[in-house]
């Protein structure tokens, strides 16, 4: 159970870290923009209660505001993210359940699976999140699509983090 | 009443997530406004203290060109220097007390972090309110200008950069004075469009845009850009003109903030022309 407590703990920084060092440094002609940091969100145990998992979530997109000025954006979109995951993982239940299963990541779950969970709760994130930052109708279309490239680039760099990580089935 | 705590009990995490997001609202909310005294900005200590061991990392790699860029602007300097054009008079020039005050004076700053790819981009610098800082002042560089300061703290500032959506620079044509606002349309920080030049204007491709000095943010005459394409739409009043910005932002790293001397007593005065209309 420690090992769990400790991988998030250290998952959580690691994020921030690269996210605000790096990533945020990246950007493909003011369209493209990663989160990877989303993943921390994506990979948190099944079994989190909610109220942790809402509370994590809005921490980690607050730290997220501190660092790149955004005020409270990221924590905004995060939180949505984190109220919508119960719901994601209720619709896309696997046949035998999730009883075995501590953590939903990519090795655990298929790819299949995967695939549907972090497209769907990407999405859900970049779209509040891009429309929060530009907060402006006649911008609607650039912006929508602004969120769609930056989703595919991030779930790009979840799927490679994902195959770099974790050695065995045993990983938490 | 007790049912109620049950119907809170049961819907917790509902009520709990509104509660979050209205907090990250306000937050967002609070961060569009100058004097908002928040700690949620990269000017708190943990955040800006990372930041500038970063930056100290990156200015050694960055060391020739920065000083290239130095020299460069030295150059400039000594240039404008009374000494340095030859002379024919024999008089001296002498300087009076009175006719020589002065309105603008800078503070050097470095760039501890920087963005350009968001829609909305921010600097953090590494001077405050012990140096003099203060919100709304104008920031610039060698060769551009950077932005508007934000957030104050003792020892570091933000900056809203010029690439922001907000940001409205007023800027005129230098052959034919005509002033317009300039604008960041978020696509390419190379580039920004100046608005409101009427369609009598003759706009010359090639010709240099620079502050008016209407703002008290930046000085008169500070070159931003040059004039790269000029277009009329039909039915429109207005040229759509795009000026390639002299200012490199992806690559700043030491800029000066601007000081009005006089802001006070300007504000002063034009709040007292809106109160008597």
């Amino acid at each position: 159970m420690i090992k769990v407590y400790l991988s998030n703990l250290f998952r959580f920084f690691f994020l921030i870290l690269l996210q605000v060092l790096i990533l945020n440094n990246i950007g493909l002609y003011n369209m493209v923009n990663p989160y990877l940091y989303v993943m921390f969100i994506l990979l948190l145990p099944l079994e989190t209660p909610l109220y942790l998992l809402l509370g994590l979530s809005f921490a980690m997109g607050l730290s997220i505001d501190i660092f790149s000025n955004t005020g409270g954006m990221h924590a905004a979109a995060c939180t949505l993210m984190a109220f919508v995951r119960p719901l994601v993982l209720l619709i896309i239940t696997p046949r035998g359940g999730y009883e075995h299963q501590p953590v939903p990541s990519l090795r655990n779950m298929g790819i299949q699976w995967f695939l549907t969970y972090s497209v769907i709760l990407v999405l859900v994130h970049h779209l509040l999140l891009f429309q929060l930052e530009v907060f402006r109708v006649n911008e609607f279309l650039i912006t929508f699509t602004r969120s769609i490239l930056s989703s595919i680039f991030t779930l790009v760099l979840i799927f490679i983090a994902q195959y770099l990580t974790g050695s065995s089935k045993k990983r938490i | 009443m007790r049912n109620l705590w049950l119907f809170f009990l049961r819907y917790y995490a509902f009520f709990l997530f509104l509660i979050l997001e209205a907090f990250a609202i306000v937050l967002m909310i609070n961060n569009n406004s100058y004097h908002s005294a928040s700690y949620f900005n990269s000017a708190n200590n943990i955040s800006a203290d990372v930041f500038a061991y970063v930056s100290n990392a990156k200015s050694f790699v960055n060391l020739q060109t920065v000083n290239d860029s130095l020299s460069k602007e030295n150059a400039r300097l000594l240039n404008l220097l009374l000494s340095s054009p030859y002379s024919n008079g024999v008089k001296k020039i002498t300087k009076s007390d009175s006719s020589t005050l002065r309105r603008y004076s800078y503070i050097e700053a470095k760039v501890m972090n920087n963005s350009v790819h968001n829609r909305n981009n921010y600097l953090t610098l590494d001077r405050g309110s012990l140096q003099g800082v203060k919100p709304k002042m104008g920031v610039i560089c060698g060769n551009g200008i950077v932005g508007t300061v934000k957030d104050v703290n003792e020892h570091f500032c933000t900056v809203i950069s010029f690439l922001h959506k907000d940001s409205r620079i007023s800027a005129r044509l230098s052959a034919t004075k005509d002033f317009g606002s300039l604008v960041w349309d978020g696509e390419n920080p190379r580039f920004a469009s100046l608005k409101d030049i009427p369609t009598h204007v003759k706009v010359k491709l090639g010709d240099s845009v620079t502050t008016t000095g209407y703002s008290q943010k930046f000085p008169e005459n500070i070159f931003v850009g040059r004039v790269v394409r000029c277009e009329l739409k039909s039915g429109d009043n207005f040229y759509n003109i795009e000026v390639a910005l002299s200012t490199h932002f992806s690559t700043l790293r030491y800029v000066y903030i601007v000081e009005d001397n006089f802001a006070k007593e300007l504000a002063d005065l034009e709040s007292k022309e809106v109160g008597n209309d």
